[in-house]
């Protein structure tokens, strides 16, 4: 359990079984670098195709006789331009930062709350009200979508970003809980008691002495809500109908992709475009990320 | 005298504060701390999973109340080649994908446990494509597997000259299968390789001293130490990793929506197409429910993981 909060650390400070120190540095160029670097070849290649595609005039697109395809003779901003002068795609930039924020805030309020009361608590049938969110994880959206559609046109919600943001946290919070249960446990009890000692109220204690030092998980989940919610596909396709109200993954597939001739420049800008707010998020936060990557797998 | 004196301003200092006290009430402050997520996932999780096993039994259409037709929609899927179409490739694709996935993730996690300068830099890059949106990645996947204009072909063909045509990787059933599968895989190894480099990261490098001591070769070190060290977390990352296969949708969704000649639809893509673009709700939720038997056995399988990892441990729970 503690393990949880100390893998980011753990990962770089702790050596790895020094099992290659009788190798000639050959063997270990055959053996490691070469399959890292084709690793790192095959997993980046469809970024550096989507980028450069969309920078690629249409007459060097379909045209590889002429122009190598690997590289731009002449690049252009015409994809991007078109991106977001003709399309509506601004505003689905917008929508779909809306939704990623509300549905984020929405769930680590909704979590905390709960891990709190799990893990601090502490009250009978605790632990079963913690393996029920547990096992609300793992109901993939895949069997939700078609009853929570007859659900969100009862509720009046169809078609409204609003359906997002109330929907996403049912895979959000079963995540943020499971993440934040570990965290609080890893804090230790003997601080709330104190405070207990000196007369503060539970809600007292939960905003001075746990929240502050639970901030790393609190990022964690944040972050990763953040990128779940960005990414979702299934539901915002299934909920919302009108262009103007989809999300970009959701537009991108179905408001760019028209007709026999597909607008590769175009489709391959707004990819980038939309990776490129979850790729800059990630950049800044990669330890968060995978710190909350690993503690939600160990937990 | 002392008494009324040391009371009153106790009592002027405690009434106005019921608010605070009542929410310094344990089962009250338990009772509206778990309010906001039980609320949640029990009006968007729970309900719709009963309704959609209830719609599974009914004759819904969209806009119109279906009544209970009992197994009809289940005798009808049976009787449907194309849901036993998709149950054999959402079958296929899940045991190809899961099986490449954790091949290539193990192999990359062992590359990545080992030292050399930039890892950090390194693991960061690798996470990235599971960082970025399934359908956008998907898209590039699309374009990478186009007829006409293939980075892939135009390799093989124009650059290596091993093949004389262009591939035609989405025209044909199994060709269109096994792109799908290699781009699931594409998606899926960041995350199986980020999990079991945590998990490789616990074991004790005493463990493989004492084995080398003893003269253990490499194959036996990983056979008889990393390997059985490594089994709990694989059970958990392999249910998780199985279960959003199996239910997979975006990727399908975005590169041969099921086509051609609906040879690629996943049980998911199959519901979406009867469910919402075909508005047969109570048909759809039937494929959606004829998933659940396939989750269930993924579910058992990572409780016993879990069970056993305990058990390793010595704990009676954590």
């Amino acid at each position: 359990m503690t393990d949880a909060l100390a893998q980011p650390r753990v990962a770089d400070t702790k050596a790895a079984p020094d099992t290659m120190a009788w190798d000639s540095g050959l063997r270990r160029l055959m053996m490691i670098y070469l399959p890292l670097g084709c690793f790192v070849l095959i997993l980046l290649f469809p970024f550096y195709w989507m980028a450069i595609t969309s920078f690629k005039p249409n007459a060097e697109l379909m045209n590889y006789k002429e122009h190598n395809p690997f590289w731009i003779t002449s690049p252009t901003l015409a994809h991007i331009k078109h991106l977001l002068f003709e399309t509506a795609y601004p505003r689905w930039l917008w929508t779909t930062m809306l939704v990623a924020i509300g549905a984020t805030t929405l769930s680590l309020i909704a979590s905390t709350l709960a891990a709190y009361a799990i893990e601090r608590l502490r009250f009978r049938g605790s632990p079963y009200v913690g393996l029920g969110i547990y096992l609300a994880y793992l109901v993939p959206p895949s069997i939700l979508f078609i009853p929570l559609a007859t659900v969100v046109v009862q509720f009046g919600l169809f078609d409204s970003p609003l359906a997002l943001i109330l929907v996403y946290p049912t895979f959000l919070v079963p995540f943020c809980t499971w993440l934040l249960i570990g965290y609080f446990k890893s804090i230790p009890y003997e601080l709330e008691e104190c405070a207990l000692v000196d007369g503060a109220t539970r809600l007292q204690i939960l905003r001075r002495i746990t929240l502050p030092l639970a901030v790393p998980g609190l990022i964690s989940a944040g972050i990763f809500s953040f990128t779940l919610s960005w990414n979702e596909f299934i539901y915002a396709l299934a909920f919302i109908q009108s262009g103007a109200n989809k999300t970009v993954p959701v537009a991108i597939l179905t408001e760019l992709v028209t007709g026999d001739v597909y607008q590769w420049g175009a489709l391959m800008a707004g990819s980038l475009l939309g990776s490129l707010p979850v790729a800059i998020f990630y950049s800044l936060f990669v330890d968060y990320y995978v710190s909350s990557l690993t503690g939600a797998v160990k937990e | 005298m002392s008494v009324t004196t040391l009371s009153s301003p106790v009592l002027a200092q405690r009434q106005p504060n019921w608010l605070v006290r009542l929410f310094d009430y344990k089962p009250f402050l338990i009772a509206m701390c778990l309010a906001p997520a039980i609320g949640l996932l029990a009006v968007f999780l729970t309900y719709p999973l009963g309704l959609g096993i209830w719609l599974a039994f009914t004759d819904t259409t969209i806009g119109q109340k279906g009544i209970f037709v009992g197994l009809d929609n289940f005798q009808y899927l049976l009787s449907d080649p194309l849901w036993w179409g998709a149950v054999s490739y959402s079958v296929i694709y899940t045991g190809i994908a899961t099986f490449g996935k954790f091949a290539l993730g193990f192999w990359l996690a062992l590359l990545l446990n080992n030292h050399f300068p930039f890892k950090s830099l390194l693991r960061a890059i690798i996470l990235l494509p599971w960082i970025v949106p399934t359908v956008l990645s998907a898209l590039a996947f699309w374009w990478i597997y186009d007829p006409q204009f293939s980075i892939i072909s135009y390799l093989l063909v124009d650059v290596l000259h091993w093949k004389s045509t262009n591939i035609d990787f989405l025209g044909s059933p199994w060709p269109a299968r096994f792109s799908l599968i290699a781009a699931n895989i594409w998606r899926g190894i960041p995350f199986v390789a980020i999990s079991l480099l945590a998990g490789l990261q616990t074991i004790s490098p005493s463990l493989y001293e004492a084995a080398m001591l003893d003269g253990a070769s490499s194959w036996q070190r990983f056979r008889y130490i990393t390997f059985p060290m490594m089994m709990p977390i694989l059970a958990i990352v392999m249910t998780f990793s199985i279960i959003f296969t199996f239910t997979d949708f975006q990727l399908v969704y975005a590169i041969t929506r099921g086509g051609p000649g609906n040879s690629t639809h996943l049980l998911a893509t199959l519901a979406f197409q009867r469910g919402i673009a075909g508005g047969e709700l109570g048909e759809g939720a039937a494929i959606a429910v004829s998933m659940i038997p396939f989750l269930v056995f993924a579910t058992l399988f990572s409780y016993f993981g879990l069970a056993r990892r305990k058990w390793q441990q010595g704990e009676a729970n954590d």
